[in-house]
């Protein structure tokens, strides 16, 4: 079972947890080439980007923005006041019942949950889906200890049994056709073999029912953490969540802290968003609200639940006065969906748990922005992203201020910074800006073939001719023709040739 | 109307001809344009690949060329997004700059915006006649301008020209800067993609009212065999006001 709880790359790499730095270039060079996995991805990006503008314009309208502007500050609130939020909902949950754990790293946070597993002798588990489990590998370290886990989301079973991993933050197996689950179900679960949607539900279903019925032990994640009640709030779509929360006799919730909103009313406002973001959906099919565990007059629900907070990097993000924006992101994956880059590269390329946009900003800040540098670079900054986020984070700024960050800590090339710094250089002054774009045009326009296209451009150009031809320049300047024929027109203002 | 242009370094180098129509459509329309001659750069490629020091040194260049101009216009989506929102930014600490930074985002326009929001210009009434058919591709940029799609209220007011929706119309090109160099392969396939949109749309023509994604969409097309003409709409604004010959460079 070993090798299906560590996928691993062809070339042997851990998908999410690949040896750093990392190069993004080596598995994103292959991936625009692999056309099977670009077409799976562009199709469901697409179809969610599409539905998710549709939904909110027929929902809201033009007060789509005001509502995104709620939403933001509603966040953005809580995290000011994170420490106070986070001691309310220490109260509230114990008082509900629940026993509530601080872990400060995923080592922490693993052992935590272990810790309760062995005290309650558990000896199979059933998990919901949870970004925040994958970031601090509790799959793993529950497997390794002996505990038999099943994932129980559709997609993360299938990447279970079929040792591969997950890809996008909502939806884990984006990257998978139907035939390949199909060959999965075959080969682990000795199914015959079919690429029905329906069937292969059946047959997951099937083989799901029964672990849940000998499970002692669920694990879900939390999409919020209610501050006024101290309940968490569980969304999830094919209720296997519910199952995972209910039906075993330890419940483990394993939540980010910046999950917190104040009270319920808050958490209505996000709702509205979450789900309509995600999947255009209204609300996500199931959404549990957990406040305690099963009290003496219920009939249903688990002896115990905890509540494991995990910071694992959060608080030191919270610190940073440009960065902590990132906290406020809900994972509903639009920026993902609209991303063309991600749609070209697919998450696997991202190296880690958190893809997309929002895994290009989060990924350099937990686990180190020179193990990471290219994942801020890697964009072409088009706004997509930002403009699909629901809680307003300015994605493209964020990018571009890592980017600084990445000359501030020298970790861009020497020559790629000395060539910026040239570049610059010359166009301060524009006596050395016409010399130069007269050099480069002369420079170019030799290399063109008759068609006026440069094929092969030398130095920083050899990247762009990799892919595409260069148009060449024009013969003439414009301000070269603007000096022969215009600048003695009458015209009001000067024109100041200032050097 | 006093108008400066500011005509960014890529459409002075790789596109006079539309620095050309852009004074040509604004003088027909009674506006007095000028060229300040010591513009570079905007900055922009600095501001993004993370050089902010140098690319506030470039604002304060262009706040200074542009010191006493009215109205500034651009051909560019890209570069009236840098002036527009990230000059006041980028000089918000700087005393002297600041002010002059917010004075320079409110008077920048890009060339479309500035014809329909600021002059209110009607092609019908002024007879624009550009028989083709043609397929538009929007810059990025015109998101961060509020601006997408606003071409197409131009272009349907031109006689003679069809417009044929293109494929996933908002979707990037893959230009984006040092990008497009740093990661040729991510950036090649984003601009193959479009070329197969553009290919799909069968339009000879494709309005691209910006220089990088121009470059990026004429050479991507080249390489993958797609024909098809690159245009500014103020060239087929200028051609269709017989303001300039269909077939000069
Ligand atoms: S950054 Fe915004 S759009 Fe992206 S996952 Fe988070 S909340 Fe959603």
């Amino acid at each position: 079972m070993n090798e299906q709880t560590a996928p691993v790359t062809h070339e042997g790499e851990r998908v999410l947890f690949p040896p750093l730095p990392y190069d993004m270039r080596r598995r994103s060079d292959a991936a625009v080439k692999d056309d099977a996995l670009r077409a799976a991805v562009e199709a469901a990006t697409l179809t969610k980007d599409t539905a998710r503008k549709a939904t909110f314009a027929e929902a809201f309208g033009e007060r789509y923005d005001a509502l995104r502007g709620l939403a933001e500050r509603i966040k953005q609130h809580t995290l000011d006041h994170l420490d106070y939020y986070l001691d309310q909902f220490i109260d509230h949950a114990e008082a509900a019942g629940a026993t509530v754990h601080y872990a400060a790293d995923a080592a922490e946070a693993n052992r935590v949950c272990l810790g309760i597993a062995e005290r309650e002798g558990v000896r199979a588990c059933v998990k919901a889906k949870s970004m925040v489990t994958e970031e601090v590998r509790l799959l793993e370290a529950l497997q390794a200890a002996g505990v038999e886990t099943l994932e129980t989301d559709l997609g993360e079973f299938i990447l279970q049994l079929d040792g591969d991993a997950p890809s996008h933050i909502v939806t884990p197996m984006i990257h998978k056709d139907r035939a390949s689950v199909g060959r999965a179900f075959e080969r682990e679960l000795g199914a015959a073999y079919t690429d029905e949607p329906d069937a292969l539900t059946a047959i997951a279903r099937e083989h799901l029912r029964d672990k849940y019925r000998r499970a002692d032990m669920g694990v879900t994640g939390g999409n919020f953490l209610v501050a006024g009640s101290g309940s968490v709030v569980v969304c999830t779509n094919e209720g296997n969540g519910t199952f995972c929360a209910s039906t075993p006799r330890v419940h483990v919730a394993v939540v980010g802290i910046e999950k917190l909103v104040p009270t319920f009313e808050h958490a209505a406002v996000l709702l509205k968003l979450l789900a309509r973001s995600s999947t255009a959906q209204p609300l996500t099919v199931y959404t549990d609200i957990l406040t305690g565990p099963k009290r003496r007059d219920e009939h249903d629900g688990p002896e115990q639940l905890h509540v494991v907070l995990v910071d694992n990097g959060r608080t030191e993000l919270l610190a940073d006065p440009v960065m902590r924006d990132t906290l406020r992101c809900i994972r509903c994956g639009a920026c993902l969906n609209a991303c063309p880059v991600y749609r070209t590269v697919g998450g696997h390329s991202y190296g880690a748990v958190y893809t997309g946009p929002i895994g290009a900003l989060v990924t350099p800040m937990l686990k180190g922005l020179t193990n990471y540098p290219d994942l801020p670079q890697a964009s072409s900054l088009c706004g997509a992203c930002g403009e699909a986020c629901p809680v307003n984070i300015d994605i493209p700024h964020l990018l571009v201020h890592l980017r600084n960050e990445l000359n501030a800590q020298r970790v861009a090339g020497r020559a790629e910074r000395r060539a910026f710094k040239l570049y610059a250089w010359v166009l301060k002054k524009p006596w050395r800006y016409r010399w130069a774009s007269r050099l480069v045009r002369f420079v170019l326009r030799r290399r063109a073939d008759d068609d006026g296209y440069v094929t092969r451009a030398p130095g920083p150009g050899k990247g762009w001719t990799e892919t595409r031809d260069l148009p060449a320049p024009a013969k003439q300047s414009f301000r070269q023709w603007w000096k022969q024929n215009k600048r003695d027109e009458p015209q009001r203002h000067r024109d100041t040739e200032v050097n | 109307m006093n108008v400066s242009l500011l005509i960014t370094c890529l459409s002075d180098q790789f596109y006079p001809r539309v620095g050309r129509a852009v004074v040509a459509v604004l003088q027909h329309l009674g506006c007095a344009v000028d060229f300040p001659a010591a513009q570079t750069c905007c900055g922009q490629p600095m501001y993004n690949s993370g050089y902010a020091d140098d690319a506030a040194a470039l604002a304060r260049h262009t706040i200074d060329v542009f010191e006493h101009s009215a109205h500034v216009v651009t051909p560019s989506g890209s570069c009236c997004a840098m002036v527009r929102r990230h000059y006041p930014a980028l000089l918000a600490d700087d005393p002297a700059y600041a002010p002059r930074a917010r004075a320079m985002a409110e008077k920048t326009y890009e060339f479309v915006e500035y014809l329909t929001r600021v002059l209110d210009v009607d092609l019908r009434e002024l007879g624009c006649r550009w028989d083709g058919r043609v397929t538009c591709h929007d810059a990025c940029h015109l998101r961060e301008l509020g601006a997408m799609g606003e071409s197409d209220r131009l272009l349907a007011q031109v006689e003679g020209l069809e417009h044929v929706p293109l494929g996933k119309r908002d979707r990037c090109c893959g230009f984006g800067g040092t990008f497009a160099v740093k990661y040729p392969q991510i950036s090649g396939a984003m601009a193959g993609d479009k070329a197969g949109c553009i290919a799909a749309s069968e339009a000879p023509t494709v309005v691209c009212n910006d220089g990088g994604c121009a470059m990026h969409i004429a050479g991507a097309c080249r390489r993958r065999g797609v024909s098809v003409e690159l245009k500014h709409i103020a060239e087929v604004i200028a051609e269709g006001l017989g303001l300039m010959d269909a077939g000069s460079v």
